[in-house]
């Protein structure tokens, strides 16, 4: 277990290690790079003033001295400082993260109850009223893009309910939690709806075609005839087997968001991180982009060793391979 | 050589073995066979759902070829501003009336014209970039899968990497980069526009496909028939085309199916967020972002593209499920 | 190491396996993920050879090495040690391109009739994959020559255009064939050809595979994992037991007095047609498991289920070599062979208790 777990470990770091290498490609020594200095100095700077810039960057050294500085500073916990402000990036970050994770606290238990709630509904009553009702909710929201829902959300629920006296959400902004636990609340349930309704189709069609599969298992069968309840059968051990991939789903859909709720963000102007790494890139300021970046990826990495070690505590033979 | 006991059949039996297979009279239709293809097919003509989909999706492919004919019936140009006729006098969109069916945007021009322009960026870079995940994806994958060791660790090492990167961040940061300083790649330079997204949603979408594909072709690598096919002396790279290729491209076809809307949704949101299609060109992303700033004014504006969007990635999504339903009835080919 | 001298003179001989050793790489109880490297000894030290014209019957039980040395001997394995020299011309040494050209002389029947035919293509593409691969035949005459192939074996030519799933276990096993003949091949190896099929179904392919061999003097290495089928097909058997081989002799002579006690079980386990003749039909179980090729029993590696085994059992590996008492083509690799006609069971004396080293 250990040895697998220092494993998984082992890979996460690697694939890290990786992204740094990608993202650094991309950003330092890619097309953009080059006009970083000359956009810092402003459009009339004299040529010394750009090369003065460029060099207080290391943008006019070989790439391996700025990886290796990149690298260095990376792993002093240093992700470097904004171009324009000279704020650090790490605090930067750290704004924008109470943000995202407040995003993702509030819609990850909606979209997984409501998910899971209808696609088992649907499985133990396939072909009836409901589970067409919840399949053809499902398969809309699916493909319903998140700014479409976030839009039309804001359209309906905010403003036509708004000019109709029932001021029930805020259009846009984020009151701290700390600040004001209701405000907190009120001003996410917009954007929260909008990230959990979309997510959630996924979860009902996955729980629906994994509950099925398992209700077909011998074993069920089994459990029916020597007489449990269907209950019993159903929430004790279908459910469990069922859960495992919805399980998987959860944890590395928790693990993208951090990076994945840029839209949302967008579409109701919360200055999370998505919200930051858009602004950042409109300003071409590649320390705060490549900061959010890694952060994100972090999350990723992270969120799959966590998957991989929960998957193997509850089922050994994961471990084998 | 001793023939075997007098019970057993002593002749070669065309006869005996199955004599309703080998004596049936040769009609065209039993002589042929029916191919998986065939079977499938015919299980996709009864499924109705998916018929009217694909119904929608023919007609929102008619719209996107003859949208310069729209254009031309209407008389409204899909870049030209009408100022007076377009805009209220305070200077916002017009509401859907007798000479602009579905209104007009803040520009004033006409939006039954710009979304059905809209239609055509959305399947070209939809199918465009599904074919680029598509063919990079099953390439990798039959590659690692087939030929396994050091291979197959390096890009499954890529495959780990490429699913811990966020895509939109870095989809948003490659295009952005890309639009300040356009990419010079030989001849060709990657600049704004349909080429660069496309290529975004390609490079951070293959790894899925890679990794199904692998999963498939490890499961079908150790058959009998590879073995056989080795023992004819076919090459790796023939029996990857003719024997392995064959059998994932049922679950290649499905994922393609469902990855059209993914990629239409990924570059209209890519245009949302303004690194997409950039203007003037009609986008159904960017026409969204354009409007929200107008919803309080102009709900056409923001809801008919958003319309289109809809029942286009809907339209996909349930052929998408038709198609797996029809070629793969029995749900197996995402378990590898 | 005996090198077997062939039935007829050597330029006869077709297929000659030189002290063939096959081991396999595996890692055990690795759920900590500091799993043990061990090897599989799949097979050990095997010379055979096969001549011109002739049928070899490969008997054993299941996991005793037999279709790893099929495959060996086809070159779709890389031996460990040892030659595999076909034609003479030894295939071990060969490139990958030479091995090729090769492979159009010496072809292979599968044991699974669904799993060695690619579901997702014609018959007529099936039975012509080796023209194509090989270029032997222009693509226009190909459908006559596949044609011709399917009616060889006794397919309708009309099914061409068929798919696999359309035809039964036997029918399936006939393309099988087509495809094996279709580059007129001098060996051909046939991995349990007719273990998957009804019992019914059995004597048709066995019996096309020995018209096919009249007609087309083809000569064959026969695999199956008892004795019943080779019996009536094959010259001479070979009998293998993990990863070695215990005895090898004329078909006729084995048949009636085997001289190992592992043959000896092997042959009392064969339905007879009359099952009054007692005389003939005792039947000897053995008793064990088979051990693990992991970890092989020291000596003779049958002594640990042999009533016969005795101390040097267990200390000597037994030579495969002519008994007193056999034939000069017959071969038994025991340190105590049976009597001709002699029962198996445990000898007069009662051995001293296997050594039972090595082995928990």
């Amino acid at each position: 277990m250990l040895t697998f777990l220092a494993r998984r470990l082992a890979l996460g770091i690697l694939v890290m290690w990786l992204v740094t290498v990608i993202v650094f490609l991309i950003f330092y020594i890619g097309p953009g790079s080059a006009d970083v200095a000359r956009a810092l100095a402003g459009r009339d700077a004299p040529p010394a003033t750009v090369a003065l810039i460029a060099h207080r960057l290391l943008l006019d050294r070989p790439w391996y001295v700025q990886y290796g500085h990149f690298v260095w500073e990376l792993l002093h916990g240093n992700l470097g400082f904004d171009y324009y402000h000279d704020e650090p990036v790490t605090s930067i970050v750290a704004q924008g993260i109470p943000i995202t994770l407040s995003l993702i606290v509030g819609a990850a238990p909606i979209w997984l109850l409501i998910g899971v709630l209808t696609g088992m509904y649907s499985a133990r009553h396939p072909r009836s009223v409901l589970d067409r009702v919840f399949t053809t909710f499902a398969l809309t929201f699916y493909s319903t893009p998140t700014f479409v829902l976030g839009v039309l959300l804001i359209l309906l629920l905010y403003y036509q309910l708004t000019i109709h006296g029932i001021a029930l959400f805020p259009g846009s902004g984020f009151t701290p939690l700390t600040q004001n636990p209701f405000e907190w609340f009120r001003g996410l349930i917009l954007p929260w709806l909008t990230l959990a309704l979309v997510a959630a189709a996924t979860y009902t069609r996955l729980t629906r075609s994994s509950m099925l599969d398992v209700l077909g298992e011998d074993y069920v069968r089994t459990a029916r005839a020597k007489g449990l309840g269907e209950r019993r059968v159903v929430w004790r051990h279908a459910l469990r087997a069922a859960l495992t991939p919805i399980v998987t789903q959860f944890g590395i859909d928790v693990g993208t968001l951090v990076g994945g709720t840029v839209i949302t963000e967008q579409v109701f102007g919360l200055p999370g991180l998505g919200w930051t790494a858009v602004h950042a890139i409109e300003e071409q300021d590649l320390p705060v982009i490549i900061g959010i970046v890694i952060v994100a990826s972090a999350a990723v990495v992270v969120a799959n060793i966590v998957v991989d070690a929960l998957y193997a505590f509850v089922d050994p033979r994961v471990r084998l391979h | 050589m001793t023939p075997p006991g007098a019970s057993a059949p002593s002749e070669l039996g065309t006869q005996t073995e199955d004599p309703h297979l080998q004596s049936a009279p040769a009609t065209a239709r039993s002589i042929v066979g029916r191919s998986p293809w065939r079977l499938a097919f015919e299980r996709f003509r009864r499924d109705r759902l998916s018929l009217v989909a694909l119904g929608v999706i023919v007609v929102i492919v008619l719209v996107a070829i003859f949208a310069p004919l729209i254009a031309k019936g209407t008389g409204h140009g899909v870049y030209t501003q009408y100022p007076t006729a377009g805009l209220t006098p305070a200077g916002l969109p017009r509401p859907p009336n007798a000479v602009f069916p579905l209104g007009t945007d803040d520009l004033g021009r006409t939006l039954l014209v710009r979304i059905a322009y809209g239609a055509r960026v959305s399947l070209l870079v939809g199918v465009l970039a599904t074919l680029l995940t598509v063919s990079i994806g099953a390439a990798l994958g039959l590659v690692a899968g087939y030929f396994g060791r050091g291979v197959d660790t390096l890009i499954a090492r890529a495959v780990d990497v490429m699913l811990s990167i966020p895509f939109l961040l870095f989809a948003i940061a490659l295009a952005s980069v890309v639009s300040v300083t356009p990419l010079h790649l030989g001849p060709f330079t990657l600049g704004k526009g349909v080429p660069i997204v496309v290529l975004v949603i390609g490079i951070f979408s293959w790894a899925t496909v890679a990794r199904i594909v692998r999963g498939q072709v490890i499961a079908i690598r150790n058959r009998e028939y590879i073995e056989a096919a080795r023992a004819l002396g076919a090459s790796s790279w023939r029996i990857i085309v003719f024997d392995v290729l064959p059998n994932v491209l049922p679950t290649i076809i499905v994922y393609a199916t469902l990855l059209i809307p993914v990629s239409i949704v990924a570059e209209a949101a890519l245009s949302y967020l303004g690194v997409g299609i950039p203007p003037p060109t009609a986008d159904w992303g960017s026409m969204i972002a354009d409007a929200q700033s107008y919803y309080q004014q102009a709900w056409w504006f923001l809801t008919f593209p958003s319309l289109a969007l809809l029942t286009t990635t809907l339209a996909f999504n349930i052929l998408g499920d038709g198609v797996r339903d029809a070629i793969d009835p029995r749900g197996t080919a995402f378990k590898a | 190491m005996t090198v077997e001298t062939p039935v007829s003179d050597s330029d006869g001989l077709l297929l000659s396996l030189e002290d063939v050793v096959k081991h396999f790489p595996v890692r055990t109880g690795s759920w900590l993920g500091r799993g043990r490297r061990e090897v599989v000894h799949a097979v050990d030290g095997v010379s055979l050879s096969v001549s011109r014209g002739e049928t070899v019957g490969l008997v054993g039980e299941t996991g005793c090495g037999k279709s790893t040395l099929a495959r060996i001997a086809l070159r779709l394995l890389e031996v460990t040690r040892g030659r595999v020299v076909f034609d003479g011309v030894d295939l071990t040494a060969l490139s990958a391109r030479h091995l090729r050209s090769y492979r159009r002389e010496m072809q292979m029947i599968f044991q699974d009739p669904y799993g060695s035919l690619n579901p997702r293509r014609r018959v007529g593409s099936i039975i012509g994959e080796p023209f194509a691969v090989h270029g032997t035949v222009t693509r226009s005459q190909r459908r006559r020559s596949v044609q011709e192939l399917m009616e060889l074996v006794g397919l309708n030519p009309e099914h061409y255009n068929r798919f696999p799933a359309e035809f039964s276990g036997g029918q399936r096993q006939r393309i099988g064939v087509a495809r094996a003949l279709a580059l007129r091949p001098k060996l051909l190896v046939c991995d349990e050809p007719v273990s998957a099929l009804d019992v019914s179904i059995q004597a048709q392919i066995v019996n096309l595979l020995a018209r096919l061999q009249q007609e087309l003097h083809l000569t064959y290495l026969f695999i199956a994992h008892d004795l019943s089928v080779v019996r009536h097909l094959c010259d001479r058997i070979a009998v293998m037991y993990l990863g070695q081989l215990v005895e090898v002799g004329p078909v006729g002579e084995l048949d009636v007095t085997p001289r190992h006690p592992y043959t000896q079980a092997l042959l009392s386990a064969v339905p007879v047609p009359d099952p009054d003749d007692t005389a003939r039909h005792r039947r000897v179980v053995l008793t064990g498991d088979v051990p693990s090729p992991i970890d092989p029993p020291s000596g003779c590696r049958f002594r640990t289920r042999c009533p016969r085994a005795r101390q040097v059992c267990a200390e000597q590996v037994p030579p495969l070599e002519v008994r007193a008492g056999s034939g000069p083509d017959h071969r038994t690799a025991c340190h105590f062979p049976l009597d001709p006609g002699e029962p198996l069971g445990s000898l007069e004396v009662p051995p001293p208790p296997v050594l039972e080293e090595g082995r928990q």
